[in-house]
């Protein structure tokens, strides 16, 4: 190990020894009385190290002998995922707090998980994705289950646990095939391998990888665990779930698909068309007879992976940019809904049921106002942000030669709008029902806020995320 | 001046914003300010759209008074006005300060209603504006979400389903016209309207799963810009939201919806489909003109046995939408030039129709036909005014109607007889449901005892449905009002199309 090689994984080694650091102080001094410091803390962490990263000059670098690549995808992608962490940090904890859930074990191990999803998106060698992968993994089972006396939150850690498992295992099985057929474990040597034409072992081993991590960003047919999973983790551990672990898992898709088999993209791209297709369409139709809203927010959530695997399937850069702009949408619009579905309550305790939200306008207008924007962005109406996410996508598959790639999408967003409009109408139109608590103050409220606002602002130049997004994807295809 | 399109464009947004931002309570006094804020900006819009209208100069066939700049994505916000939809623009600001006056016995969330009416309006001049294509599509739907919550919100008994219907028919047409848009930007490289009028696009044919796309790209784009134009029109088969959304919405909602939304449709074919896709119009205009025949005859019989006075105007508004699918695709000067004569007719008469259902509507609480009887002898002055409407709905020669449906018979006549001569029975029809109508509302005996006590037109009611009167009257008597702006643009409109269409094709054609 070389300083040079040091100074590029520093974002990630700094995390590492605050971790460790953070759990050491806080189990010898007050434990779970400063967690509310280390909440802090961590979320400081995260936006110190996005500030490394973004403050990075441009260009690529490799470490450990191509094992660990830095470059401005892996950038945009970590930034992406450190400022989405550090918002669900802070703004889930009034609701950690009121509900008894405030153990400084919470943000250890988000900012660990973090960690791997970092190293997972700037993985250059199977290894170095497995372990990142696993890093990730392994502490989102932890804290499915993080609410201990809940049967419901120990069922998703457990079925989390299960099916994740099986997919890593579906996912190594992938790795040892391209490995045992490729001869290398690194992206560069598979790329130059498979230039063009593929061994058949190579192909099983794409073909079980794509499985594996489409598990991961939850795309049909790998989505069973999604709707238990976000139903029965606590509210801002779905949160986290919905936000960050995707950015990173769809890093993840487009690096491998790119980096290493960049080569033989036509032979990938109709299988992620193929899955992009049943996700968009299953999220936008089992969604409609929800009656939660974390499981509505569950297969939203996988109708959106849908699109943003257009994007991928386009294999393009323009595919690239796009899915990259369109994860960055849907990160920043989940932190909004999920910052509201925090500060539902009737009589102090948490509600999910949609229902629930009836006249909710007239309990806090700005609030419902707020909403009625997050909805319509995530529907993809204009003049929302949401519309330009699936605007980039659309154009990508065009641009592919895969309208009807793009045709299918729009058809699924109209499918899909009916129940972003169900919110709105149970809001706005509903009728009269014991109103929910009008919960003021706290940081989630300020998020919906801020978050609405977004969603209409961000029409003026989208915060300049297109043209990162663009440079990103220039560094990773190449 | 530059900025005088931007100007009326975004001002009734910034006085919507100063009513979210700066107006509290919902006293009267609060609900006062809020109607006496939105009817100030709407009319200072239109004061200012005046110079629009000076400034414009008929004989430039090109765009004026456009302003460009960068957007994001490659997309760029450009706004301009031409013959064509210059009197669009000119309709949608003189209506609105009336629509926002008509609802002044409002009592209802008055603050949000106003902002919805005044986003809506941004959005509306925004679609007639816009110069580039997806600033197209973000006004378009964008106009979706302030009237969907009109709908729901201030609707009637049954406003859940109407706005849901609302939304996704539309949503849905819409979205295949995206599709279609990425598709033009990626064979162009270009947003830009005027760059996209004059690229050519492809009609070489192709098969998709086996099947021959006849037409090429250009059918395929035309087809999905249809889905979308028809849906908003609304051109049979596609009109069945409409009666639902009308019949639902406030008064003041479905004036805007009859008087303007609707016209979005008509603008549409005449900015994108037919100059962009001349060939692919070409070959589906004898299919358009037997819709639009078909649409004039079946819903007018229809609107013949409504029950619900505002789904007996909503039907014969998709009627009257007939004549003007039928006069664009007739595509010669008579039809088109009838065809936008005929839009901006129906928005006055429309809308007052709408506003004089409005008037008993707010009296008794119901839109039941059977209900009412007799009202002349206690609204002598209402029962002018509906009659002079009712006219003019028909066609009467005198009023604006008449000219617009003459038009485009005369465009139909020229393009295809026979569908001339189906269309033409249903000026009969129209005088049929509408004299009808008539008949059993206003005329006979005063017999119901909850009329005995029922008012004429307020002043204020008087007012606003005054400079209806005022414009259907001048429109009927002296057209070349509108026909000398549209005229220049339309004939070069159809110079292009002309060019476009080789003439083998249309030689074909005359001689089959």
């Amino acid at each position: 190990m070389t300083s040079a090689d040091f100074s590029i994984v520093l974002p990630e080694f700094l995390l590492a020894v605050y971790s460790l650091a953070a759990l050491l102080f806080a189990v010898y001094t007050g434990k779970d009385k400063v967690a509310g410091l280390i909440t802090w803390t961590t979320a400081g962490a995260f936006v110190v190290a996005a500030v490394i990263l973004a403050s990075r000059s441009a260009g690529a670098h490799a470490a450990f002998n191509g094992m660990f690549i830095d470059d401005a995808f892996a950038r945009f992608a970590k930034v992406g995922i450190l400022l989405a962490g550090a918002a669900v940090l802070v703004m889930s904890q009034d609701y950690m707090k009121k509900h008894d859930m405030l153990k400084f074990e919470y943000p250890i191990i988000v900012s660990l998980s973090t960690i791997g999803m970092m190293v997972m998106v700037s993985a250059g060698d199977l290894m170095a994705l497995y372990m990142g992968l696993e890093l990730m993994s392994l502490a989102l089972y932890v804290i499915a289950s993080f609410r201990r006396d809940s049967v419901r939150s120990s069922e998703a850690g457990l079925k989390y646990f299960v099916l994740g498992s099986l997919s890593s295992g579906l996912l190594l099985y992938g790795a040892s095939l391209t490995y045992g057929f490729a001869g290398t474990t690194n992206f560069a040597g598979i790329l130059s391998v498979v230039h063009d034409g593929a061994p058949l072992g190579v192909l099983f081993g794409l073909v079980f990888m794509i499985t594996g991590m489409a598990f991961k960003v939850s795309a049909v047919p790998f989505h069973m665990w999604t709707p238990d999973v976000y139903e029965g983790a606590p509210t801002p551990v779905t949160a986290f779930f919905a936000t960050a672990p995707k950015l990173a898992a769809m890093a993840l898709f487009a690096r491998v698909l790119h980096d290493a088999f960049g080569g033989i993209s036509s032979d990938w791209s109709q299988i992620v068309a193929l899955i992009a297709v049943a996700s968009m369409f299953l999220g936008a139709i089992a969604g409609i007879g929800q009656t939660n809203i974390k499981r509505l927010m569950a297969y939203s959530s996988i109708s959106h992976m849908g699109f943003a695997l257009i994007g991928v399937a386009s294999g393009s850069v323009g595919g690239v940019q796009a899915a990259l702009i369109y994860m960055a949408i849907y990160v920043v619009m989940n932190i909004g809904t999920f910052a509201f579905i925090m500060t539902m309550e009737r009589d102090g305790k948490p509600v999910t049921e949609i229902k629930a939200l009836n006249r909710y306008w007239q309990v806090n207008p700005t609030k419902a106002l707020a909403v009625l924007f997050l909805m319509f962005s995530m529907a993809g109406v204009p003049p929302m942000v949401g519309f330009f996410g699936k605007l980039a996508v659309l154009q990508a598959a065009v641009e592919a030669n895969m309208t009807w790639l793009a045709t299918a999408g729009v058809i699924a967003s109209v499918i899909g709008a009916f129940y972003y409009l169900r919110v709105v109408y149970y809001m706005f139109f509903g009728s009269e029902v014991e109103p929910l608590d009008n919960t003021k103050g706290g940081i989630a409220n300020v998020v919906v806020l801020v978050v609405g606002l977004v969603m209409l602002v961000g029409i003026v130049n989208l915060f300049g995320v297109d043209t990162m997004a663009m440079t990103a994807a220039e560094a990773l295809v190449r | 001046m530059d900025y005088v399109l931007s100007f009326i464009i975004f001002l009734p947004t910034v006085a919507a914003l100063v009513l979210a931002l700066f107006l509290r309570g919902d006293d009267e006094i609060a609900q006062l300010n809020a109607k006496r804020l939105a009817l100030f900006a709407t009319v200072i819009t239109f004061l200012i759209s005046l110079f629009v209208i000076a400034e414009f100069d008929p004989s430039n066939t090109g765009f004026q008074m456009v302003e460009q700049a960068e957007w994001i994505m490659g997309l760029q916000y450009k706004m301009g006005v031409d013959g064509i939809s210059v009197l669009f623009v000119m309709l949608t600001t003189f209506l609105m300060p009336l629509v926002i006056w008509s609802t002044w016995d409002m009592k209802v969330r008055v603050k949000e209603y106003m902002i919805a009416f005044l986003l809506l309006e941004t959005l509306m001049l925004g679609v007639f504006c816009a110069l580039d294509l997806m600033l197209f599509y973000v006004f378009f739907e964008a106009g979706l979400i302030p009237m969907f919550l009109i709908i729901g919100i201030w609707g009637g008994a049954n406003r859940i389903y109407a706005s849901f219907k609302f939304f996704l028919y539309t949503f849905i047409g819409s979205v295949l016209m995206l599709v279609a848009m990425i598709a033009m930007y990626m064979d162009a490289g270009t947003t830009d309207i005027v760059a996209l009028m004059a690229h050519e696009f492809s009609t070489e044919s192709f098969s998709i799963l086996g099947v021959n796309v006849v037409g090429g790209m250009q059918m395929l784009a035309f087809l999905a810009f249809f889905a979308s134009f028809a849906v908003k029109m609304p051109m049979w088969p596609v009109h069945t939201w409409l009666p639902d959304a009308h019949v639902q919405a406030p008064t003041a909602g479905s004036v805007v919806l009859a008087s303007i939304l609707l016209k979005m449709g008509g603008y549409g074919f005449l900015r994108f489909s037919i100059p962009m896709f001349p060939v692919a119009s070409h070959m589906m205009a004898d299919i358009i003109l037997w819709m639009s025949a078909i649409a004039i005859v079946y819903t007018s019989l229809v609107a013949l046995v409504q029950s619900d006075m505002k789904k007996l105007i909503a039907y014969s508004s998709v009627a009257h939408m007939g004549y003007v699918t039928a006069g664009i695709f007739s595509l010669n000067q008579q039809g088109v030039d009838g065809a936008i004569f005929q839009m901006i007719s129906h928005g006055f008469i429309a809308g007052a129709l709408f506003l004089s259902v409005g008037v008993i509507y707010d009296r008794m609480h119901t839109r039941e036909i059977d209900a009412y009887g007799g009202l002349v002898n206690r609204m002598p002055a209402y029962a002018l005014v509906f009659m002079f409407f009712t006219m003019a709905n028909v066609g009467l020669p005198g009023t604006s109607g008449f000219v617009g449906e003459f038009l485009t018979l005369m465009g139909m006549f020229q393009a295809n007889t026979w569908v001339a001569m189906v269309a033409t029975t249903g000026v009969i029809l129209s005088a049929a449901y509408a004299l009808w109508l008539y008949r059993r509302v206003v005329m006979g005996e005063l017999i119901k005892e909850s009329l005995k006590t029922i008012k004429d037109l307020t002043p204020r009611e008087k007012w606003i449905i005054a400079p209806l009167v005022a414009m259907t009257l001048l429109l009927g008597v002296y057209p070349s009002l509108v026909t000398d702006i549209i005229g220049p643009s339309v004939e070069v409109l159809l110079n292009n199309y002309n060019a476009a269409v080789p003439m083998d094709v249309v030689t074909a054609a005359a001689t089959h």
